[in-house]
């Protein structure tokens, strides 16, 4: 039988005994939207995890350093790698090299340097590191106070609140509440920063000198600078978490901070190498997609630098994202199996109702294929009814809980958030399993009715 | 009465042949001899009637030429093919393109409309729509159900339905008609009606057409030869009056 007769014949059957095919495919619908419930679920999550996580700026940051800056630190890589002498300088060369690589969103120096600043006339000292202008996106600064800075250059200043509390001297004691931003910020903003640091310039002997034996370009003078500084913002998280003791508490504009020249601890190191070009500890490479982030990274190690990332983090929450989907997925199918005996009861019922009409298909010629597709077809339109049925009652569960939790976040004073994400595959993947499921269930009601006895099936009331 | 089942034929072709056949059923210990050794042949165009009370075997017999059945031993051959020795594909496939058959209780499926009910053995054959629909208006003309290709069984008389079954029956152009009891749920004037369609497809079209029934009278009167069973044994086997072209008793 050809398959347009094949699917007309079924759908006519199905619509015979309507009341109780319906039941078996609503039955089935159950299970698909309890499987597409399931699976959207684990599936929004991860799409929130990730977002949050791309958002906090560490699962697409790749922090590069030199091997040289690893001496003694007894890390695979040191042992594994180059010898220490012939490990590559990260030098401008090498970060504009980073910025070519596939991906690479951008590649920007790590200035980073503790200094004093004077506020109101009083010294502190702290960590001061520069931030280029695409860090805006990054969601610590959502709650921040303030505005972010107007331009690469200008010279202003963005605070972490810890900072601010100890410029304003309302450091809490340990176990009090925090101070709210905003009332830190308010006498803060506007107000000046003095940024006293150590300038790195040129000395007028560079161009050596044959007695000591001096190489070119690898001296240069070191004077005392001062930097005012407007307070911009002052930020509520903190953006540096994942740099441990290091972290800065003070932010500068990327540019700025490079044209001010700062005396870095690199620039002694690298005082016996004769080169004009700017030496980096460290630089931070960012990549357009966070799923990217091993390639890039495995780029970076092959020119021969050592690379940091969230990655590794990012890779057990994948594994963990897949143990859930699996007992999600479970979970979910379990429905559809019980669901699908109820197909095999609905066929083979209609085997018993239908039994002389199979004889009468088979005493006018039908073969035990035909017989035999014609209970699979209509277990497949019912898989595939289902099918379409339940991923849109499973998209409608996901609609209302997302409604429903985004009232109560919202009532909690909280953003909005999906927890539900239907993607296309998922629908194509639930309604082919719903058919898949439903073919495995007519596979004994049809094998039944194909071997049916024609004379026994005929003699049937 | 004659029991010699060997038939001289005079005409130029066997539509059945069947040697010795036999079809017993097992109930617990019993053997049901359903069918008993039976020989026969029937001459290509020939309308035979198969008679004998109730439990004869007659019904039985026929199921094994139209292949819905395979004998316990011996052997039936219709048009040269030996029945026992074809695969149950190879039966359908027999079933679908030599064999129409008419049972008593019209056999027509519930569900479908007159059309549908007659387009069917034809879907299985796998012909497209368009000339399904052209062969099953035609079929339905003949029987003059033109007016009825939209309802359904429920909604004719039983003299309609046997018009229909036999619609279907003739849809596939079969050489072979076969027909159980085809009066025995009609009044005597539509089962006249019924069997003198049955003696037109089988002068006009040239089918051979076995009947099985319990009148004598029917068969007397439509049929050119009578073979008669009882107890699965074939008892007697005569031509039928003056209109008899062909067989014999030896």
């Amino acid at each position: 039988m050809k398959l347009p007769d094949l699917t007309e014949l079924a759908l006519r059957n199905l619509r015979e005994s309507l009341l109780r095919n319906s039941l078996t495919t609503v039955g089935i619908s159950v299970g698909v939207a309890s499987l597409v419930a399931m699976l959207s679920l684990g599936i929004g999550l991860q799409q929130m995890a990730s977002r949050r996580l791309v958002k906090s700026g560490l699962f697409d940051t790749i922090i590069v350093s030199s091997r040289r800056e690893m001496r003694g630190m007894d890390r695979e890589e040191e042992r594994n790698g180059p010898i220490f002498g012939e490990s590559r300088i990260l030098d401008e060369a090498a970060r504009q090299e980073i910025e070519r690589i596939p991906n690479v969103s951008e590649a920007y120096p790590d200035i980073r340097f503790a200094t004093e600043l004077r506020f109101e006339d009083k010294p502190h000292l702290t960590m001061v590191t520069a931030l280029p202008l695409s860090a805006r996106s990054n969601d610590a600064f959502d709650g921040m106070q303030g505005s972010f800075f107007t331009s690469d250059s200008a010279p202003e200043a963005i605070l972490q609140k810890s900072f601010a509390e100890e410029l304003l001297g309302k450091t809490p004691p340990l176990g009090a509440p925090e101070p709210n931003v905003k009332e830190l910020a308010q006498p803060l903003l506007g107000k000046e920063l003095v940024m006293h640091f150590a300038q790195r310039g040129p000395t007028p002997a560079a161009g050596g000198d044959s007695e000591t034996g001096d190489v070119a370009g690898a001296s240069y003078s070191v004077v005392s600078r001062e930097q005012k500084l407007k307070i911009v913002g002052v930020s509520d998280q903190d953006p540096e978490s994942m740099r441990g003791a290091s972290r800065a508490k003070v932010f500068l504009p990327l540019k700025l901070a490079e044209d001010l020249h700062v005396m870095l601890p690199t620039d002694l190191r690298e005082i016996s190498r004769a080169s004009d070009q700017a030496v980096y500890s460290s630089i931070s490479v960012r990549v357009k997609n966070p799923a990217k982030i091993q390639a890039v990274e495995d780029a970076i190690k092959k020119m021969g630098f050592t690379t940091f990332s969230i990655a590794d983090a990012s890779r057990g929450l994948r594994q963990f994202f897949g143990v859930l989907y699996s007992f999600l997925g479970i979970f979910g199918s379990l429905a559809l199996i019980v669901a699908s005996i109820g197909i095999v009861n609905t066929l083979v019922m209609a085997i018993l109702e239908r039994r002389r009409e199979i004889g009468i298909m088979k005493a006018i010629g039908a073969s035990d294929g035909d017989v035999r597709r014609l209970f699979f077809a209509e277990a497949g339109a019912m898989g595939v009814l289902g099918g379409i049925l339940g991923v849109l009652f499973g998209w409608a569960i996901g609609q209302a809980i997302n409604f429903g939790t985004n009232i109560y976040l919202k009532r909690q004073s909280l953003p909005p958030e999906n927890f539900w994400a239907v993607p296309w595959w998922l629908v194509a993947f639930a309604i082919g399993f719903a058919f898949l499921v439903s073919l495995v269930s007519g596979l004994y009601p049809a094998g039944r009715a194909a071997k049916l006895d024609p004379v026994q099936a005929l003699r049937y009331e | 009465m004659t029991t010699a089942p060997v038939i001289s034929s005079a005409r130029a072709t066997v539509a059945i042949r069947s040697e010795n056949l036999c079809r017993h059923y097992h109930m617990g210990e019993n053997v049901i001899r359903a069918v008993d050794g039976i020989s026969l042949e029937v001459p290509s165009g020939e309308f035979l009637a198969l008679l004998g009370s109730s439990g004869s075997g007659k019904s039985s017999m026929l199921n094994l030429i139209a292949g819905l059945d395979r004998p316990t031993s011996g052997s039936v051959f219709v048009q040269d093919r030996d029945l026992a020795k074809l695969s149950r594909e190879d039966l359908a496939k027999y079933r679908l393109h030599v064999v129409g058959m008419v049972f008593q209780s019209f056999n027509l499926i519930a569900s479908m409309t007159v059309m549908e009910n007659v387009e069917l053995p034809m879907r299985f054959a796998e012909i497209d729509r368009g000339q399904r629909q052209t062969l099953a208006r035609e079929a339905l003309e003949r029987v003059g159900l033109r007016g009825r290709i939209d309802h359904r069984p429920s909604e004719l008389s039983g003299g309609e339905q046997q018009r229909t079954a036999l619609a279907r029956a003739l849809i596939n152009r079969p050489k072979l008609l076969l027909a159980d009891e085809p009066t025995g749920n009609l009044d005597s004037r539509t089962g006249t009606e019924i069997m003198d369609m049955l003696r037109e497809f089988n002068r006009e079209l040239g089918m051979t057409v076995v009947m099985v029934t319990h009148e004598r009278a029917l068969a007397e009167k439509y049929a050119e030869r009578m073979v008669f069973l009882a107890d699965g044994k074939l008892v007697e086997d005569r031509p039928n009056g003056p209109t008899m072209s062909a067989g014999g008793v030896s």
